[in-house]
């Protein structure tokens, strides 16, 4: 049991830094949500810091990778992405096409570098 | 599976219409996308050593697929507590519209804003994009329930990804752990790139993707922050430029 809960101390950090922080902005959404126009100019902003943080976090997956990833050559992982994006753009904006061509790429590149 | 007609009797039992909407999570290739993510959440948390009642909790307690990642990575690679908080919160900021802009949908008059608590928490991007595409279709008063049922079947879906993504990733091979992995951020890029279609969402992603890696030069501990805010600022910009030549 203990290997499964593991140390209350890492659950205890799960809510201050991540449970609360993310929270809040869901609680103040429920708040305020009334007075807010969903086409002003402030919320643009908002969504475009959004979406970029998100970039950052795929960015930093690929760049600075975690465990087993990082076992994998730089190139490869660019190339993986890359190729999963060609397939993506080919196929319309298939999501299904642009991760299962990135994964092969990926898995043929390892399997081919031995 | 189609859902009933918006006059039909299957809609007077909230308890019906949460069922609908638990069953409505079959219906969107979404479900697929967030298994995958969670798959690899779930071997995220494996290998940096976070327990797996640890990673459940997260996401049962967070559901915020970004906020898990960067508060995975940024524990994981030495950060401090503050650092990360500031990294989640910052990503999270996301959530505050899509709340803002989902709760109309599932609103009467007499709706109380304690109804909707729940409802909150379960918002996140999947739930926000599958809201506006069902909700027209399920009357209003039954849409809360609705939205539990679709939620709770979204959740439940995450939670057995971690559980198997953990497992997968504590007894696979070396390769077949970094195939997972990599799920992760391309499931991620192809689900926001699918969803930009406004000028300041294409700029925000490229620009997003392009500045990270200058920024972690700085090694600040908040180089997504720095680069987000960069990217998302510019993004703006290149929006309000066309708004104003129009």
């Amino acid at each position: 049991m203990s290997t499964f809960i593991g140390d209350w101390h890492a659950l205890a950090v799960l809510f201050v830094a991540g449970v609360i922080p993310n929270q809040i902005w869901r609680m103040l959404g429920l708040w305020f949500g009334g007075g807010i126009d969903e086409g002003s100019e402030l919320l643009v902003w908002v969504r475009a810091v959004a979406t970029a943080i998100l970039a950052g976090v795929i960015a930093q997956i690929v760049v600075q990778p975690p465990g087993a990833l990082a076992s994998v050559p730089d190139a490869l992982r660019y190339g993986a992405v890359v190729a999963g994006f060609i397939a993506f753009m080919l196929t319309r904006r298939s999501i299904f096409a642009g991760v299962v061509t990135g994964e092969l790429f990926m898995l043929a590149g390892t399997w081919w570098l031995g | 599976m189609a859902l009933p007609p918006l006059d039909s009797s299957q809609w007077q039992s909230p308890l019906r219409a949460f069922a609908w909407g638990l069953r409505s999570i079959t219906q969107t290739i979404l479900t697929v996308v967030l298994f995958v993510t969670y798959l690899g959440i779930g071997a995220l948390a494996h290998d940096t050593h976070f327990s797996l009642a640890w990673a459940l909790a997260s996401t049962l307690f967070v559901w915020a697929g970004p906020a898990q990642i960067i508060l995975i990575t940024t524990l994981g690679s030495g950060a401090t507590i503050i650092q990360s908080a500031i990294a989640v919160t910052v990503s999270a900021i996301r959530l505050f519209p899509m709340v803002v802009s989902v709760l109309p949908l599932m609103r009467t008059p007499q709706t109380k804003r304690r109804e909707l608590i729940f409802a909150a928490h379960l918002t996140a991007v999947t739930l926000w994009v599958e809201c506006h595409r069902f909700l027209p279709q399920v009357p209003r008063e039954r849409r809360i329930a609705f939205v539990h049922g679709l939620g709770c079947g979204l959740v439940s879906v995450c939670l057995c990804a971690n559980t198997v993504g953990y497992f997968l990733a504590a007894n696979l091979t070396q390769t077949l752990g970094a195939a997972i992995l990599l799920l992760t951020p391309l499931s991620f890029l192809f689900s926001t790139a699918r969803n930009s279609r406004e000028v300041a969402d294409i700029v925000a992603l490229v620009l997003g993707l392009v500045l990270y890696p200058v920024a972690a030069k700085m090694n600040s501990g908040l180089d997504i922050l720095v680069s987000g805010v960069v990217a998302g600022t510019i993004a703006y910009g290149a929006h309000f430029w066309r708004e104003a030549r129009a």
